[in-house]
């Protein structure tokens, strides 16, 4: 086991990238630390798949290094870097029983055949597969063959890290839910660092310690899910997490005040004056729908339960905003304000979270 | 509810019959007919009965040809697939190159039997061809007008020349729908080239690489055109096949009866030997571990 370093890592599928937009993956250095467990998250087609294959070494980064440890592998071949990884469908081999498709990498890898078959059968336990080990893999169903292929991730105990790429699509949701419960208690009882390509958000914040949030071929953010949720860096992060998204409002900001179309409001810090395209970000968490006059004025279209609280669609200036109001708490045809909680509304210039200092 | 009796349906299922009494039935019923029939000419036929499928079992003149037969296409079975195989996993996946390769490789295939036929016939000649001249200039004795080995061996290279194309681009087909997801879970389990062909190329390919064996079989157990227009079935009976010995037969020697019997006949054994290879092939694939 290592620690993973990517260094000026970036890649391009055109042999001679011109301009940035050229790139997958635009320029990145990262250091994934032994034994943790870690989502990258991103909408489709952010380059969360490239970024998994060069690490495996599937695919050969154009640009940058990556190291194992103290290795440099960049040009090293998947056999010797010792990854174990999961695609997002189901790959086993059809032809051979179950319990010699969990075996298969460790016969590659001239294991001792008692230890094969003590380990196959641990893994066999663990994804509820023990009954079927004798038949063969073919005609499974779809959710049966994609537990085959996590089997055979994990079934290797001295692997470098374990990728997973998307790794419960096809399966459904309750198993789902089970199969995440104990990849993460795989991931507390063996220490592998794990990596975790996923575009939900929920599977995301349960799953890792560290999220990594991807957009547009660029890493936007990497933190806790406390830090992204509360300081976005980046408005896809918050737009993209949270249900729903972070509200947007378009503002000019001095100093410790904002201008949101006529209304002054108080940030508490001191952003200096950005320039570009500056809004501000609030989490619908902490708007709350109020009479009291000071607020936004806005037009409330719609509100619905979801269960544990409500969410308040409205309109401000033309723009749909949303609140999210606590069960217990009242909403009535007279709010027709808006209050943002201070100390919660983040400044944004031309995307970008900007730090405020204390005034 | 009562069903409605409607009897009008099977109007709807006449165009098909007449077509298929015309395409297949009848044709054949005709060949039928004259295998239980016998005649001395002036059309006055007579009841033959079995008696020429009696004889034509027991001729040997038959068996000969069909032991050639069996053997000419065990043998090009034996080099296409392989081949074809072997050909398909080396053709460029993407790009200009594979391309050409497909145009290249159809060639071939778009070359009507009897021109096939005589690009052979005149490359293997000793006096002017191509093949036959250098073979002699390297001191290799050849001439397959004279000895049997060479003739058989022209018709094996002329039909794997011709054919191998097919094979191979059943396989590319096969091959090309294989994810490329397959390929990487091998390379980060660590198998080997040969793994990869055995546990993910080869079963991705049965089912194409059935159709190909299917194909090449009955094409080959059928042929005529390429070895009657390159050897004519010499030199003696050596490179007479069943379908050119049946042509021998129903028109050289205008027996009609025994070679009714043996179309028949000649028939049923492709049928068998198809469903045979058919069903081996597919309960193969099928096989369950318990």
């Amino acid at each position: 086991m290592a620690r993973i370093t990517l260094q000026k890592l970036a890649h391009s599928y055109m042999p001679h990238p011109k301009s940035e937009d050229d790139f997958a993956l635009k320029e990145l250095n990262h250091v994934w630390e032994d034994g943790m467990a870690y989502a990258l998250l991103g909408a489709s087609g952010c380059g969360k798949t490239t970024l998994l294959n060069i690490i495996s070494g599937l695919v050969r980064p154009s640009h940058g290094r990556v190291l194992f440890g103290d290795r440099d592998v960049t040009d090293a071949p998947t056999a010797e870097r010792n990854i174990a990884q999961v695609f997002q469908f189901p790959v086993v081999y059809d032809t051979m029983t179950v319990e010699d498709n969990l075996a298969f990498p460790l016969r590659n890898r001239g294991m001792d055949p008692s230890y094969i078959q003590a380990r196959v059968h641990q893994i066999a336990r663990m994804i509820g597969m023990e009954e079927v080990l004798k038949r063969k893999a073919r005609g499974l169903t779809a959710d049966a063959k994609q537990k085959i292929s996590l089997g055979r991730g994990m079934v290797r105990e001295d692997v470098n890290a374990i990728l997973f790429d998307e790794p419960l699509t096809v399966i459904d949701p309750h198993m789902k839910w089970e199969l995440r419960t104990q990849l993460k208690a795989l991931h507390q009882q063996f220490g592998h660092t794990m990596i975790y390509v996923t575009h939900d958000q929920t599977e995301a914040l349960t799953f890792a310690d560290q999220v990594v949030v991807m957009h547009d071929g660029r890493v936007v953010q990497i933190g806790t899910p406390q830090a992204l949720f509360e300081t976005p860096a980046h408005t896809f992060v918050g737009y993209f997490i949270g249900s729903p998204g972070m509200n947007l409002f378009d503002a000019t900001v001095e100093g410790r005040f904002a201008t949101v179309a006529g209304q002054r409001l108080d940030l508490g810090l001191d952003y200096g004056r950005p320039t570009g395209r500056v809004q501000l970000g609030v989490r619908p968490e902490y708007v709350a729908l109020s009479d009291d006059p000071s607020g936004l004025p806005v037009t409330v279209t719609r509100i619905e339960d979801v269960g544990r609280h409500r969410i308040v669609r409205a309109e401000f200036d033309g723009r749909p905003v949303n609140a999210i109001a606590h069960e217990g708490q009242p909403v009535t045809p007279a709010m027709r304000r808006l209050s943002l909680a201070p100390g919660h509304i983040n400044v944004y210039a031309d995307d970008w979270r900007v730090q405020g200092k204390a005034a | 509810m009562n069903k409605t009796v409607n009897q009008k349906a099977w109007f709807l299922v006449l165009p098909v019959l007449v077509l298929v009494a015309f395409s297949a039935v009848i044709p054949l019923m005709t060949v039928v007919n004259y295998s239980v029939q016998d005649t001395f000419g002036n059309n006055a036929f007579f009841w033959a009965g079995l008696d020429w499928f009696d004889e034509m079992v027991h001729s040997d003149r038959l068996h000969a040809a069909l032991g050639r037969q069996v053997l000419f296409s065990a043998i090009i079975l034996a080099i296409e697939v392989p081949l074809g195989i072997f050909i398909a996993l080396n053709m460029p996946k993407k790009g200009f190159w594979s391309s050409v390769t497909l145009v290249l490789m159809a060639l071939p295939l778009l070359i009507p039997w009897n021109v096939v036929g005589t690009i052979w016939q005149i490359f293997g000649r000793v006096d002017i061809g191509l093949l036959g001249r250098a073979l002699s200039a390297l001191g290799i004795d050849y001439n397959y007008t004279n000895d049997p080995l060479d003739a058989w061996a022209t018709v094996i290279v002329m039909d794997v020349w011709h054919w191998t194309s097919l094979v191979a681009l059943l396989c590319y087909a096969g091959l090309q729908s294989i994810p490329q997801a397959y390929y990487q879970a091998a390379r980060i389990d660590q198998a080997t080239r040969w793994k990869v062909f055995r546990y993910i190329e080869l079963p991705k390919m049965s089912g194409v690489l059935l159709i190909a064996v299917l194909l090449r079989f009955m094409d080959s157990f059928m042929i005529y055109t390429e070895p009657f227009v390159v050897t004519g079935g010499g030199p003696g009976n050596a490179t007479t096949f069943l379908s050119i010995d049946l042509v021998k037969m129903a028109v050289g020697q205008f027996d009609l009866g025994p070679a009714a019997a043996f179309s028949i006949m000649y028939f049923l054994v492709i049928l068998l030997v198809s469903w045979v290879f058919y069903t081996v092939m597919t309960n193969f694939d099928k096989e369950e571990g318990l």
